[in-house]
């Protein structure tokens, strides 16, 4: 594969499993919007501590019938104890900021790649997180 | 002892999902499971976030219906306010919700669903999307492309830009809509109207033909649940009355204030699934049941409202039950259809409407209450949003109640039936076009389960077969 965009931070086991795959396959890894970036609204989980305290809140709460956390092997993926950017877990080649990235901005860069040039981000309606 | 039979992931639907068919020892069907395997955790990382910020956050939940979040939030900002909003408030953010229904439901009609209606559902996987359509039905490919164009226009030209605009708040708006920009959109009209009801002929007759499908797509009695416009009862998509109707078309609950919703919905959890499964409660789990979104409208409403889409309906009623219910979930397509029709005459309703260019547009307030329920309809179905909050407006406690979880029981009694029908004996592999009518099935639901987007239908599938001894006897890859 000669591009490969990832959108979404890496949150679960699934997750890291297919990072890994990817980076294994891809020549350019691209974190694509800001979830990939930075975490975003996935890692907002983060300073909370590890996973159990969020999942406890959405699935173990009296206000639910058969309150339990979802474990089914093979089935359900575990999360990771933090919701983590992609390029601390893999090396990432290029950032596409945004949330999401706005269409001028997507096209910038798949074009420079194309015509076999390396994009550059500059300025604020190019490299802006939101 | 079971087989399972696992499709992971399904594609063109919003978002990543495995399915397991459970067969027996004669390899028939025994049961199905939809997964939904992401999970984030609003419902507890907002708590503790300012009451302001929860539309921005909460926006996040998905990528294809923003505005619905957005709206549902600033409603339950506006309860806390205490406030009632200028009527051009009201009026701007219908229009925005009515263009994110246009642009929501042309994506998954025309992006992600006709792939399989018009290249057929044993068509090469490879060709079976959205470019395959473009090269074989051009005309019907650019319209619908520019349908959702056009909703997502409504939103940019409201909020400012076409996903996550920062622009419904409690109180109101942020911004009025300026004359310019009202006539755009009213030269966008005709073009739009015409491209819906050629796509209505299409269904129509596709729907004469498919019996199958019809018939075995998710055909089963649930109850329907939804909003109603509070005078008259008829189809709502912003505000309004709970109204939830079983199939024999009789009403079990009506003129119900949605605030008061955990009263009687009630939400399940299941070991295999981060989707919750939410129930009517005095029927319990799983027996309550219901469906939500644009098939569950339709039966619920007394009428559309609107000339085109009545007739429509009406129409629609004659392919339902002796009560006029139409109970199977092919039908969402339908559905979907006629109300895109309706949102469009509703848009040019309101862009008529002399007050739609007024400037006040938001009403000021502090914490008033510190309990509050916003709830509106999602193109997928009703959406809650319920805050509380501290004195100084932070938020203490947050439950959500997502369009798509409502679907969860019935997606899972989709998938179980059209496994039924077209699965016996799987230990001889499974055919291509039978795998894609179970995806097909779930996708006639519209699923959003994340916010991020498969549109062009590629991502691999991988099915595996399990003998009751746990061993993969067949593994079938698609790329």
């Amino acid at each position: 594969m000669d591009v490969t965009l990832i959108e979404g931070a890496i949150a679960n086991q699934d997750h890291l499993e297919l990072i890994h795959t990817i980076r294994k396959n891809s020549k350019l890894v691209v974190s694509f919007g800001d979830c990939a970036v930075t975490g975003n609204v996935t890692a907002m989980r983060n300073p909370l501590g590890e996973a159990d305290v969020v999942l406890s809140r959405a699935y173990q709460d009296a206000q639910f019938l058969n309150p339990q956390i979802p474990h089914d092997d093979g089935i359900v993926p575990p999360l990771t104890a933090q919701a983590l950017p992609v390029h601390a877990v893999v090396p990432v080649d290029l950032y596409i900021p945004g949330c999401p990235p706005p269409a001028k901005r997507i096209r910038g860069v798949l074009q420079a790649l194309l015509e076999g040039q390396s994009p550059e981000l500059i300025g604020r309606e190019m490299l802006k997180f939101g | 002892m079971t087989r399972r039979v696992v499709i992971d992931p399904v594609t063109r639907i919003e978002g990543h999902a495995k399915i397991s068919i459970y067969l027996d020892e004669a390899g028939e069907v025994n049961d199905a499971r939809f997964h939904v395997v992401e999970f984030r955790g609003f419902e507890k990382f907002c708590e503790g976030r300012p009451l302001g910020e929860m539309a921005g956050i909460t926006a996040r939940v998905c990528g294809i219906c923003p505005v619905s979040h957005l709206l549902a939030s600033a409603k339950a900002g506006d309860d806390i306010f205490a406030v009632t909003i200028p009527p051009a408030a009201e009026k701007l953010r219908r229009l925005m919700n009515l263009g994110q229904i246009v642009q929501s439901h042309a994506l998954s009609f025309f992006h992600l669903s006709s792939p399989d209606l018009l290249l057929g559902y044993d068509s090469d996987p490879s060709r079976r999307n959205l470019f395959g359509l473009i090269a074989q039905h051009p005309d019907f490919a650019r319209g619908g492309i520019r349908l959702r164009q056009f909703g997502q226009e409504v939103i940019e030209l409201l909020g400012g830009r076409k996903i996550h605009p920062a622009w419904a708040v409690p109180g109101g708006v942020r911004e009025p809509l300026s004359a310019a920009n009202r006539d755009y959109l009213r030269s966008r009209l005709p073009e739009a109207f015409a491209t819906v009801q050629s796509a209505l002929a299409f269904f129509k007759q596709y729907a004469e033909t498919h019996a199958e499908e019809v018939d075995h797509f998710g055909n089963f009695p649930t109850l329907f649940a939804g909003l109603v416009s509070k005078e008259g009862g008829l189809w709502e998509h912003y505000d309004g009355y709970l109204r939830i109707v079983d199939s024999e078309g009789r009403i079990l609950v009506d003129q119900f204030d949605p605030r008061r919703y955990a009263e009687i919905i009630g939400e399940a959890v299941e070991p295999w699934s981060y989707l919750k499964s939410p129930y009517y409660k005095p029927l319990g789990y799983p027996d309550g049941a219901y469906r939500v979104g644009p098939l569950a409208r339709l039966n619920i409403c007394s009428g559309m409202g609107t000339p085109l889409a009545d007739a429509e309906l009406a129409e629609f009623r004659r392919r339902g039950n002796a009560q006029g219910i139409v109970t199977s979930s092919f039908m969402y397509h339908y559905a979907r259809l006629i109300e895109i029709l309706a949102a469009l005459e509703r848009i040019q309703m309101l862009l008529e409407d002399a007050d739609i260019l007024s400037p006040r547009v938001r009403a000021s307030g502090g914490i008033n209450k510190l309990h509050g329920v916003g709830v509106s309809e999602a193109p997928r179905g009703t959406l809650f949003h319920d805050y509380e909050v501290d004195e100084r407006g932070m938020i203490r406690r947050v439950n959500l109640i997502i369009a798509t979880g409502q679907n969860n029981i019935a997606m899972n009694r989709t998938v179980k039936q059209i496994a039924q029908h077209w699965i016996h004996g799987a230990t001889n592999g499974i055919p291509e076009g039978l795998l894609n009518r179970v995806e097909a099935g779930i996708r006639a639901f519209d699923p959003c389960l994340s916010c991020s987007t498969h549109a062009i239908g590629q991502m691999p599938m991988v099915v595996t077969l399990i003998d009751s001894q746990g061993r993969v006897i067949a593994e079938a890859r698609r790329d």
